[in-house]
């Protein structure tokens, strides 16, 4: 059995603000592999995005401070890499894709251009993908990375796109400049991409376009990737395992149909009934009482116990391990119940 | 019972193109001939992407903006020939709440201010003095689950879920009759956003008020509306009852729409 594609390891992390250090990151581990999508969910705050930026190393420290863990990606630990290795890394290993697509591209120059930038940076490292001899020159190199473009560009479903590598970002709409992203992000062929909210800011019928692009992308590049969102309705459709997020913790995770099917952290539960479906009855909608617990002094014991309907006395000493419920399927909380008992 | 509050007739709006440093920009025809007509104590949810027109129809509504052809009518009477003096006194009675509960408070306000401002801009309708108006506002904002003791904090001490309910009471203060809301939950994580729509729920159940519901997001507008019109690039495509249009979509726009909305199946409490 090989290493697998990304392996996070009891990650802490903190965050120094003027009222004192907070603990955005509480242990969390993660495992992806190769062709498995990732759901991280969780709401404002609870550090999905801090993970996502984490495994590509692009926070800046201080304030960031990484007090315990490893990320490893395919055997190498990213906390220990210098920064030239990391760089290399970017775009080659681990490609981003982040929610809004009109602030990521430079309104200044040609789609084309843009694109172009990325293949020639990425084949410095990987010669393979522009697909011309070694010792080609320049302008041949050039000309191979724009072919390299337009091939994306139609990839991510632009039509004309050889006339479109001479747009400018302006003349694309919300959902074509994401495609531009995503291809942006694709043409280094990484191993491992990281979206976080991607379709966010799109409307829900280009939402739909974009996931299933980005769900055929897995399978014709035996990628992994982390969707980091806070939709479930997104995770449900389109990933194959979840990692629900709380306060800095990973309280639950495992494949999405065990996960959505049978939840067992109190907190996914209460997320799940938060979301008006087809048979919710007016005003029978069940919301979450309270608010996020303060990271600078997070509640004793589980984070969540303070707005947990089950909360007991037990709850309020020591952070909850994760308990195994089933295949691959873990809950951090005290209650749960191996899958023995829990369901016959 | 179905009296009709507030009805649309026939509005088009038409942006003319502005003459610019770079030429000439296009015409554009936000609303084209939109009929549709919300009955009093119904909640009537507008559903479309973004571009449109829910904004521009929002807008002419409330009068912020002048439809280039149409009507309309707000209990038999036509907005656009009230006069201004007329308008203000009307406007008491249709209230609006803001998408974004961050950009909609005034920072440098308390949430006393906040919430008697409308009533002292409508004192001549509402003839409330000072200690009256600070009675109704301790009054709307335990109605909308707040307390007293938030009364002299400001914006910035609430999170959104709060802020929204700020703004929910400012939009009561008048004692309107109709509420336009205008995404009033999406700028809220899910959670915080079921608190605000059972509110919104058990708020027109005791007061009797009627919405209009602008929203792009068809699980909240199936939930919490009677009826709802889908608009696609400036036309009603579709309106009806909510539960025949999400069971039966009549046009090819409205099955694409309800097709694409990413849905979890919720399993019983357990």
């Amino acid at each position: 059995m090989t290493a697998p594609l990304l392996s996070i390891r009891d990650l802490h992390l903190s965050m120094s603000s003027y009222d004192g250090k907070a603990h955005v990151l509480n242990g969390i581990d993660l495992t992806v592999n190769r062709g498995e999508i990732w759901g991280l969910v969780g709401e404002s705050g609870c550090g999905k995005s801090l993970t996502g930026l984490s495994i590509s190393q692009l926070l800046p420290s201080p304030p960031a401070d990484y007090m315990a863990g490893e990320i490893m990606l395919e055997g190498r630990d990213m906390l220990k890499l210098p920064r030239p290795e990391l760089q290399k890394l970017r775009g080659n290993r681990i490609g981003m894709i982040f929610q809004d697509p009109t602030t990521n591209l430079n309104p200044a120059f040609r789609i084309g251009d843009q694109l172009v930038d990325v293949a020639l940076a990425a084949a410095r490292w990987k010669p393979g993908i522009l697909d011309c001899p070694p010792g080609a020159g320049r302008s041949e190199r050039k000309r191979a990375a724009r072919k390299l473009a337009r091939d994306m560009l139609e990839r991510v479903g632009i039509p004309d796109a050889g006339m479109r590598l001479d747009s400018y970002p302006h003349q694309f709409s919300g959902g074509m400049r994401q495609r531009v992203l995503i291809a942006m992000a694709l043409i280094g062929r990484p191993d491992l991409l990281i979206a976080d909210e991607p379709t966010t800011a799109l409307d829900v019928s280009v939402q739909a376009q974009i996931l299933k692009l980005l769900k055929g992308c897995v399978a014709d590049y035996d990628m992994g990737v982390i969707l980091i969102t806070h939709n479930l309705g997104v995770v449900a459709e389109t990933c194959s395992h979840v990692a629900v997020m709380y306060a800095g913790n990973i309280v639950e995770s495992g494949p999405v149909a065990a996960v959505i099917e049978r939840p067992e952290h109190p907190y996914t539960r209460a997320l799940m009934a938060s979301i008006p479906t087809r048979d919710t009855r007016r005003g029978m909608l069940r919301g979450l009482a309270g608010s996020v617990p303060n990271l600078i002094t997070p509640p004793p014991g589980c984070r969540f116990a303070p707005r947990c309907p089950h909360a007991t006395a037990a709850c309020m000493t020591g952070v909850p391990a994760p308990v195994r419920v089933g295949r691959d399927h873990a809950a951090a909380c005290i209650h749960a119940k191996e899958p023995e008992t829990a369901h016959v | 019972m179905s009296e009709i509050m507030l009805e649309i007739d026939d509005v088009s709006k038409i942006y003319a193109g502005k003459r610019g440093m770079f030429g000439r920009s296009h015409m554009v025809e936000a609303l084209k001939h939109v009929s549709l007509s919300v009955r009093r104590g119904e909640s009537f949810g507008l559903v479309g992407e973004s571009g449109s027109g829910k904004t521009t129809l929002t807008r002419s509504i409330l009068q912020l903006e002048r439809p280039t052809s149409g009507r309309v009518l707000f209990e038999g009477m036509d907005l656009g020939q009230l006069s201004t003096a007329e308008m203000r006194w009307l406007r008491a009675r249709i209230q609006i709440v803001f998408q974004d509960p961050y950009a909609s408070l005034n920072p440098r306000m308390s949430v006393h201010d906040i919430v008697t401002e409308p009533m002292l801009i409508h004192r001549e309708t509402l003839g409330l003095n000072r200690r009256q108006r600070t009675e109704r506002a301790v009054e709307l904002l335990s109605l909308v689950g707040l307390g007293a003791q938030h009364l002299y904090r400001h914006p910035h001490e609430f999170s959104g879920g709060q802020r929204q309910r700020i703004c929910i009471a400012r939009a009561l203060a008048p004692g309107p009759d109709l509420l336009v809301l205008d995404e009033p939950t999406s700028a809220l994580d899910v959670s915080v956003q079921a608190q605000v729509l059972n509110l919104l729920c058990e708020l027109q159940d005791k007061l009797g008020l009627t919405y209009f519901f602008i929203s792009h997001d068809l699980g909240v507008v199936r939930y919490l509306c009677d009826r709802l019109a889908l608009i696609y690039r400036g036309e009603i495509v579709e309106q009806g009852d909510c539960a025949s249009v999400f069971d039966a979509p009549e046009t090819e726009y409205a099955r694409a729409l309800i097709g694409a909305m990413p849905e979890v199946k919720v399993p019983p409490a357990a």
